[in-house]
């Protein structure tokens, strides 16, 4: 059961070979002997989703039922869940219970989703392999020695490890696809502004975008029907027509025009990365794609451009956790500048303090214009890049990461730990999409494919690595875990 | 050595939206603490600012109503620093690109001339919540209800010279806004607060002196206190051989005198950067013109009719405009009596004086505007005389009918224009009065028409008042003579 897509699973659930309380309580079970093992979860929500799958059956047998009614996902615990502990991987939120839902939890509800509980992920999304959770590492099933990427690393564990059908993520360097890459599962980051982020704990306000992380491209496209669309509660959503991602995953790719950034081919790319993405782009050939190199020439700008902008706008939206209204609090406070300083030298892991840090150093006085002013000036021309390839290509390929899963603790200075999120970090400045899909592996653990599209090219995207999907089957191999943890 | 005083002003209006300036939260005054807080009042985790379009809509009509460019383009800011009532951490303003920009007020001064003061710039900002000290056993509580109220900051140019101009300017921006309907301007409740930047040069000096910013002054005599003092100690300072230090300070409304709270080297970097959550407000023309086109009449325009299509005095025209409310029930007045200086004088007077007598505002008059000008009509077309008509207002002012004519009907108030009826009582007046009327006779020529009063008032007392005190004179006059 827990090998089976979500689109194989609402089939069962439609025919009525299965009901959601069935599978909810499998994917519980799953949890429940595979994570003390991947800790991939925060927090469990069973009582809640198997209250949530009953309502999905009773909803199905009124003829109620929508594509996604009954179907279990995880969230990640970036997302505000009523009445649900909402850390966001921190121990500054450790004791926090959200009011509300956020926009997408609210709207996956209403679609009829059951949610099994809360992801792991790096403290406040900052991070790239899992390791900076309060709540400890999350392993990759795949090989229990390697990282499961970041920050989306319990997500993409939870899902290659068949914990959960699904999940969601969300990206602000790489966050969705690297750890997509690293787990071997299929992974959308969308256009900035086409999914809410009210009720998605701000780690970069103007790079955030939550997305799907699931075993296939169909998958994602139906779970992205549902996340899209405006929300007059996010003023960046974008009011803009929510095609249905799922009704083109089948379009011919005849004459498609694939661009070959070749700043994506560079040093540091692991060989055997670079020949599996190369493999996969042929794939594309034999379905009457064409492919031409292409250049992205600010590329080797964007780490240092988002790692001035990300900062500076993690410095202040994370100035709401100072231990007065919620959150952290240290013991006996001699006085207001106690309380701040060691409910948040307390509650704060280093790496969200490091960011805290770089960020508030470059907004200060006398250091703005040649930090953040520049960097957005540096992040427009990585737009015009982008903007500039699709003038004369349909969508970019190139590989999600330089490298597989490293080992865990391999990575101990933060600045080789940024330079993982080389291929990723320039697509969230630009705002445009991109999708992560397994397309090999090296040494036993996956490899990510990424196709990157315009503004608002989802559906092209998800027609795109639908096809690949269809011609291989990458996406469908198994960690050995799954057997020996069942 | 002759001083000359440097003032620049920065005047926080809230505005008078139903709902905060992000939220959909409720902005009225008063209510029970963090009961009209909601989530994104409060900074939860995950929360995003919506801009709320009322207040852009004001922001402008200010700007339209000073003559200001209006930013096709303007952008919120964060302005960052730490403090309990501030839920977010930062306080969403507008710092490199203000939705108002440089415009221009009319002031008008003791001796009713006017002089221009230039505006700098208008943003729109949030406001930050309470810290209440008291009841809480040492301890501090917070009232987050005002966080997210919207403000207008206006920020004037240094082009005031005296406390007066200062208090005049603060006048003229609470009538504008008041006259706008975007702020109910209610000093006491903080609706409308003030930061006075002071500084003092020697007459003659083209740079100007270092400045100390005075916070959160608020009420217009506050500020001519605050700046009396200000100067005073400014100028001591300088004459003892010391030197202004550029600084914040506190105005003490008990002691009348202001204290330093923070240097220019304790100040906060407020790392100001653009706002992520929100968009750039970009405005068209079409807008502007339609806002353009629903602006009231505006307290200088209003002020300029009166005085010259009104012939009011420039004194009467000024205090007649202050503001909306004054003005509204004047123009009322005048529309039902038809005389606008009579309708002006009994404004000013008769009812002011009891207004003042109950620190009653002229919206919560007992008597209506309608009712008032009915009554100075019945003063116009001689039915009553001047006192009857002060007793007929004060019947209305107690509730003692409906309109003046009813009150003049039910008191017999009417005035007593018939020459038989008038010489009747002034013959019986006379026959009861051999004394005063031998006085008369006696006394020289010149001291006679003084003491004619005596019988008039004797008349008037026969008549109750009503009989016309013109006609009553000049029988008086001539039935005395006759005497001689």
């Amino acid at each position: 059961m827990h090998d089976k897509t979500l689109t194989e699973l609402a089939k069962a659930l439609d025919s009525g070979e299965l009901s959601s309380r069935e599978l909810t309580d499998h994917y519980l079970q799953r949890i429940r002997q595979a994570d003390s093992t991947l800790n991939s979860f925060i927090t469990v929500t069973a009582e809640q989703a198997q209250a949530q799958a009953d309502a999905a059956d009773q909803a199905r047998a009124k003829g109620n039922a929508g594509w996604l009614t009954g179907l279990p996902l995880a969230l990640k615990d970036i997302f505000c869940t009523q009445g649900v502990k909402t850390s966001c991987g921190s121990r500054m939120l450790d004791n926090f219970t959200a009011p509300y839902d956020a926009t997408v939890v609210e709207k996956l509800k209403a679609a009829g989703t059951v949610s099994l509980g809360k992801t792991n992920m790096d403290e406040f999304a900052m991070g790239s392999s899992n390791e900076n959770s309060y709540y400890g590492p999350v392993k990759n099933p795949w090989d229990l020695s390697a990282v499961p990427g970041g920050s989306s690393g319990g997500s993409a564990a939870a899902v290659a490890a068949g914990l959960a059908p699904a999940a969601l993520g969300t990206d602000t360097g790489g966050s969705i696809r690297q750890p997509a890459a690293f787990c071997g599962i299929t992974g959308l980051k969308p256009t900035y502004g086409r999914v809410s982020r009210y009720g998605m704990i701000a780690y970069a306000s103007s790079l955030d975008q939550a997305g799907p992380m699931a075993r296939s491209a169909s998958d994602c496209a139906h779970l992205l029907n549902v996340m899209a669309g405006h929300d007059v509660r996010d003023s960046t959503s974008v009011a803009r027509g929510v095609p249905d991602y799922a009704e083109t995953l089948n379009a011919p790719l005849s004459g498609l025009k694939i661009g070959l950034p070749k700043e994506y081919f560079g040093d540091g790319l692991d060989s055997e990365v670079e020949k599996a993405v190369r493999e996969a782009v042929s794939v594309y050939e034999s379905m009457g794609a064409t492919v031409r190199e292409v250049s992205l020439p600010h590329t080797h700008y964007a780490i240092p451009a988002y790692y001035v902008i990300a900062p500076a706008e993690a410095s202040s939206n994370l100035s709401r956790f100072d231990g007065v209204r919620f959150g952290h609090r240290c013991e006996n406070p001699s006085d207001l500048i106690d309380l701040y300083k060691r409910s948040r030298a307390e509650g704060f892991g280093e790496e969200v303090q490091r960011r805290i840090l770089i960020g508030t150093h470059t907004l200060s006085e006398g250091f703005f214009d040649a930090y953040y002013t520049k960097a957005q000036k540096v992040r427009r021309l990585i737009r015009q890049d982008f903007l500039d390839a699709f003038e004369d290509v349909d969508v970019l390929m190139g590989p999600a990461s330089p490298t597989p899963a490293f080992d865990l603790g391999a990575k101990k200075d933060p600045v080789s730990m940024y330079l993982q999120d080389i291929y990723t970090i320039a697509v969230n400045l630009a705002g445009i999409p991109g999708i992560s899909v397994p397309a090999g592996f090296a040494g036993g653990r996956p490899i990510g494919l990424q196709i990157l599209g315009t503004h608002f090219a989802e559906a092209q995207l998800l027609n795109v690595a639908h096809q690949f999907q269809q011609a291989t089957d990458w996406h469908t191999q198994r960690p050995a875990f799954v057997e020996e943890s069942a | 050595m002759q001083w000359e005083t440097v003032i620049g002003l920065e005047v926080h209006v809230q505005l008078a939206t139903h709902s905060k300036i992000f939220s959909g939260a409720s902005t009225a005054f008063g209510a029970e603490p963090n009961s009209q807080a909601c989530a994104v009042d409060l900074g939860l985790p995950g929360v995003l600012p919506v801009l709320n379009e009322q207040a852009v809509a004001m922001a402008v009509q200010f700007g339209l109503a000073v003559h200001a460019d209006i930013a096709e383009v303007s952008v919120f800011d964060r302005k960052n620093y730490f403090y309990p009532d501030l839920p977010k951490g930062y306080q969403t303003s507008q710092m490199y690109h203000p939705i108002v920009g440089p415009g221009e007020v009319e002031i008008t001064l003791d001796d009713d001339t006017t002089k221009r003061i230039r505006i700098h710039h208008a943003h729109l900002e949030e406001d930050a919540g309470k810290s209440l000290h008291e009841d809480f056993h040492g301890m501090t509580g917070i009232d987050l209800n005002r966080a997210g109220t919207p403000l207008l900051e206006i920020v004037s140019e240094p082009d005031m010279r005296s406390a007066k101009e200062a208090a005049a300017y603060l006048k003229a921006i609470h009538s504008i806004v008041t006259y706008l309907g975007i702020s109910d301007g209610n000093m006491a409740e903080g609706s409308m607060r003030c930061d006075v930047n002071v500084s003092v040069r020697p007459k003659g000096q083209e740079t100007f002196g270092t400045r100390a910013e005075i916070k959160n002054v608020n009420s217009f005599r506050f500020v001519e206190k605050a700046i009396a003092f200000e100067v005073e100690r400014q100028i001591e300072l300088i004459e003892d051989g010391g030197t202004v230090i550029q600084e914040t300070r506190l105005f003490d409304p008990e002691r009348d005198e202001t204290r330093s709270m923070r240097t220019k080297e304790e100040a906060n970097d407020y790392r100001y950067f653009p706002c992520p959550d929100l968009l750039p407000v970009v405005l068209d023309q079409a807008y502007l013109d339609h806002l353009r086109s629903q602006l009231p009449e505006l307290p200088a325009d209003k002020r300029e009719r009166f005085q010259h299509a009104l012939g009011l005095s420039a004194y009467d025209a000024a205090v007649l405009s202050a503001s909306r409310d004054m003005a509204e029930y004047f123009e009322e007045v005048h529309r039902v009596c038809g005389d606008a200086k009579q309708a002006a004088n009994w404004v000013q007077g008769e009812l002011s004086g009891a207004l003042n007598r109950e620190s009653l505002s002229i919206v919560d008059s007992p008597v209506s505007a309608v009712q008032l000008g009915e009554l100075v009509q019945r003063v116009l077309d001689d039915t009553i005389n001047g006192k009857a008509a002060k007793q007929v207002f004060q019947a209305l002012w107690h509730g003692e009918g409906d309109s003046a004519d009813a009150v003049i009907e039910a008191k017999g108030l009417k005035q007593v224009t018939d020459t038989g009826a008038i010489e009747a009582m002034i013959d019986q007046v006379i026959a009861d009065s051999p004394a005063q009327v031998a006085q008369y006779r006696d006394a020289e020529p010149e001291k006679r028409g003084k003491m004619i009063g005596y019988f008039v008032g004797q008349v008037m007392k026969a008549s109750r008042g009503t009989a016309n005190p013109q006609q009553v004179n000049g029988l008086l006059k001539d039935k005395l003579d006759a005497l001689l």
